[in-house]
């Protein structure tokens, strides 16, 4: 039933500091965080003040342009602040939490006898709703639109990435009432891609109603967007959804007890985290449980994801919403001597002009350091041998440049997001801010076409 | 290290805004960030990068030229002991070319970075690193002969013309490099073609050309008589008269090793030029016995393979074809771009006695074609993306 769809081009980037396969004693959550930016597009309203009593499931913002779609809390207590940055845009919506959580109740249901209209308007009303990505634009999902297809990856293919059978651990149940919800929403099929190379546990493998597909070979493999690439590509028109299985099992808690549970497991991972374990924790818990104290005494840089597409936060900061890991890495501040010249062993590079060719399984430790500056483009043929898709992406990216919109829509833009583009990123010669661009070339043809 | 480091930061202020030579910022920076590669790090987005950038690039590149510029520089002074009849060292050949050689190098920097950074302090933009190979081809395309002076026009208008008024590296239509060489080769033909241009036969009190030597290349040859007085391993090895860098085929072929192995140059533009060439020149091969004259029949009876490691043949298909900037773009047309190179490097050079060396002109020629040929392979591309949604909706 299910084939095996091989990825060739791409590349693993190998680093140092993997999680160990084993659960840290669970920390109590004190505060968490709902940070409006990790919601590209949506205009936010707050329906709650500082000093407001919540609980797990209360909306703390809402979209202005679909108010159904709420924002919820993760954990009940207390509004503490609600952080603004420049022209008064909300950043964070901090709460206090209790220790003992309450839930608020949607009631539970069984959501084979839902319509359709009564899981969205369940899903909205709890919190769930922004689980659901759209493509085009990878934005929060539309609930008026019904998607072709629902897409989920079941691995992460990312460096330092957690293995997703440990961060799915017993929720067998959960997962499986999640995608009975799931395939009420869509007018296609609900597809689930797994590791061929790597079977994950049988968590997901046993799932039903799926429509399973297997892949093989380097990342990006695990990337949603390649996946939806190589089973049946968006045309122009078309709206695919995309989710996570993690974020499928919340899912399927809501509609087994009625309660918006957001509790999560993550991974700590990066060369410069000390203890490196999976935690079991809640979707915007602070990160300062997971990196205080747990972080070298180098100037680091914590991500809230993976060194791909992950957000740069502070000590004090919070996980982002849709993110499964931390990352700690040292930054590259250094100035390097002769650096453009010197055949160091350190650096990765997908080129021979360093010799980390000589050591195809070497970890390295990689900082943040760019190790040049931003160029014209002048090499070719760079961003296809890690780019997956039947898509010129140098193409696509000056077409992005150039504002010129027919081009990005003739080009493919309808089929992808930033995260595809991360590696393209990575290998650039001309140090390009691919995904950045990629971004504005979303964001512009949202504002003229959608 | 760290004294070099704090005298950069010392000095920075004065170069910053505000600062006496705030306008001389760019060769600041082009300076500080030859010596150190900065500590600037990843805004959001990827966090890490690939340890390539274009200096290291660009610096491969001229490490595949170093074996032909030894090789250029050795030839120069063995060639040059030939025509006088001498024999002397190897030491004393390679130092003779190494004084020809070296100036030209120094010339074609000096004047070609010059240009660039008084662009650079214009725009007030940083210096990019396009020129540092620009400026080593250069000199190893052009004959030994060739006055400095030339050589720096060539330059600057190559750098000007050719590359800043389009905007500067990776914004040009055509290959810097052979600007120069086509600057050069219809301002000062003289120079640049004919029998006496390719080998220095300046004589000292005492000595003298020797009665009846030649220094027409093999390309010379055969365009005027049919016939050439170079064997293939002459050839190959390339102790034969032409431009510095061009005549030997082993030292391109090291070149070639080196860009191909570091993915640095595209080896299916090698590859497909070479394929090219060897059609165009069987199709000679073919066609000789209908040659309208006796030099053109003997011309065109030349073997197939042998018309490939002739002249600059091997020399532009390694390192001038595969200019990223100005060739093709997409890995089809890389394909095409390739072929139609090597195909019309042999035919001008066969048809046309007046530009015996094709290749050069085959290259700008296949230049402004590469932006047609990568419409044409992205028009594909879309075309296909057009019909997939037309037979959903059928």
């Amino acid at each position: 039933m299910s084939n095996v769809i091989k990825v060739k081009r791409g590349v693993d980037v190998k680093l140092v500091g993997e999680a160990d396969k084993d659960f840290a004693a669970e920390l109590p959550v004190e505060t968490i965080a709902i940070k409006p930016p990790d919601f590209h597009g949506v205009r936010f309203k707050l329906s709650v003040k500082e000093g407001d009593e919540v609980k797990a499931g209360s909306p703390l913002l809402f979209n202005k342009d679909s108010e159904q779609v709420k924002f919820c809390s993760t954990v009940s207590g207390e509004v503490a602040q609600i952080v603004r940055g420049a022209k008064r845009r909300i950043l964070e919506v901090r709460v206090l939490a209790d220790k003992e959580i309450k839930y608020e109740d949607f009631g539970a249901a069984d959501p084979t006898s839902l319509e359709r209209e009564a899981i969205i308007e369940k899903l909205a009303l709890s919190g769930c709703w922004p689980f659901f990505k759209q493509r085009p634009y990878n934005v929060v999902a539309n609930p008026d639109i019904v998607p072709r297809d629902i897409f989920i990856s079941g691995f992460d293919s990312a460096p330092l990435a957690p293995d997703l059978g440990l961060l799915l651990e017993g929720e067998e149940k959960e997962l499986q009432t999640g995608i009975n919800a799931l395939a009420k929403l869509t007018s296609g099929q609900v597809h689930l891609g797994i590791n061929a190379d790597k079977p994950a546990g049988s968590a997901l493998s046993s799932l039903k109603g799926v429509k399973i597909t297997k892949y093989s070979g380097p990342h990006p493999a695990g990337v949603v967007g390649v996946q939806i690439h190589s089973v049946s590509p968006i045309n122009k028109g078309e709206t695919v959804w995309t989710i996570t299985p993690e974020h499928v099992v919340i899912i399927g808690r809501l509609f087994e007890t009625g309660k918006f549970d957001a509790r999560i497991n993550i991974a700590i991972t990066g060369a410069e985290a000390k203890e490196r374990k999976y935690h079991k924790t809640i979707i915007g818990a602070a990160a300062k449980h997971y990196v205080l104290d747990n972080v070298s005494d180098k100037e680091n840089r914590i991500i809230s994801g993976n060194v791909l597409t992950g957000t740069k936060i502070e000590t004090d900061g919070y996980l982002s919403f849709y993110e499964r890991q931390i990352t700690v890495i040292p930054e590259g501040i250094d100035p390097e001597l002769f650096g453009w010249l010197i055949p160091k062993t350190d650096k990765f590079s997908i080129s021979r002009t360093l010799p980390s060719w000589l050591m195809p399984n070497k970890k390295y430790e990689l900082n943040t350091n760019l190790h040049g500056e931003k160029r014209s483009y002048v090499v070719s043929g760079e961003y296809e041998k890690v780019f997956p898709f039947d898509i010129y992406p140098v193409q696509l990216i000056k077409a992005i440049i150039t504002n010129d919109i027919e081009a990005m829509e003739n080009l493919g833009l309808y089929e992808v997001v930033e995260e595809d583009f991360a590696l393209c990123e990575v290998v650039c010669t001309s140090k390009s801010p691919v995904q950045q661009i990629v971004r504005q070339g979303l964001d512009l043809m949202k504002q003229e076409l959608g | 290290m760290k004294a070099l480091q704090n005298l950069l930061e010392k000095i920075k202020p004065n170069f910053e805004e505000g600062g006496k030579l705030e306008k001389l910022y760019p060769v600041y920076d082009g300076f500080s960030t030859f010596l150190f590669v900065p500590g600037h790090t990843t805004p959001n987005g990827s966090h890490i990068r690939d340890g390539v950038d274009l200096k290291r690039t660009m610096n491969t590149v001229i490490m595949a030229l170093i074996p032909t510029l030894l090789f250029g520089m050795w030839n120069v002074g063995y060639l040059h002991f030939l025509a006088i009849g001498e024999e002397v060292t190897f030491l004393d050949q390679f130092l003779f070319g190494a004084i020809k050689v070296l100036p030209m190098v120094v010339v074609s920097y000096g004047v070609g970075l010059g240009v660039e950074f008084i662009f650079c302090i214009i725009h007030r933009s940083q210096i990019e690193e396009g020129y540092l190979v620009s400026g080593m081809l250069i000199p190893l395309i052009m004959p030994v002969d060739l006055p400095l002076w030339m050589l720096a026009l060539s330059v600057i208008f190559a750098v000007v013309i050719g590359k800043e008024v389009f905007g500067g590296t990776g914004m040009n239509i055509f290959n810097p490099a052979l600007i120069a060489r086509a600057f050069a080769f219809f301002a000062y033909p003289s120079f640049m073609s004919g029998d006496s241009a390719w080998i220095n036969t300046s004589v000292k009190e005492g000595q003298a050309v020797v009665d009846g030597f030649s220094g027409a290349t093999v390309l010379g040859d055969l365009a005027v008589s049919g016939t050439t007085q170079y064997s293939t391993l002459e050839m190959m090895i390339g102790t034969i008269p032409g431009s510095i860098g061009e005549t030997s085929v082993i030292a391109i072929l090291l070149g070639a090793g080196l860009l191909i192995f570091t993915g640095v140059a595209s080896w299916k533009i090698m590859l497909s030029a070479l394929a090219g060439g060897a059609v165009m020149g069987m199709i000679f091969n073919a066609v000789a016995p209908y040659a309208l004259s006796p030099e053109q029949q003997a011309f065109m009876a030349v073997p197939y393979w042998q018309q490939l490691i002739m002249g600059g043949f091997a020399f532009g298909i390694v390192y001038m074809a595969t200019d990223p900037v100005t060739g093709s773009q997409t890995e089809h047309g890389k394909w095409i771009y390739g072929f139609f190179i090597g195909f019309l490097a042999i035919m001008i050079r066969v048809f046309n006695p007046a530009y015996p060396e094709g290749v050069m002109l085959a290259i700008l020629f296949m230049n402004t074609m590469a932006p047609l040929i990568d419409h044409y392979v992205v028009q594909a591309n879309i075309k296909k993306r057009k019909n997939r949604l037309a037979l959903k909706k059928a």
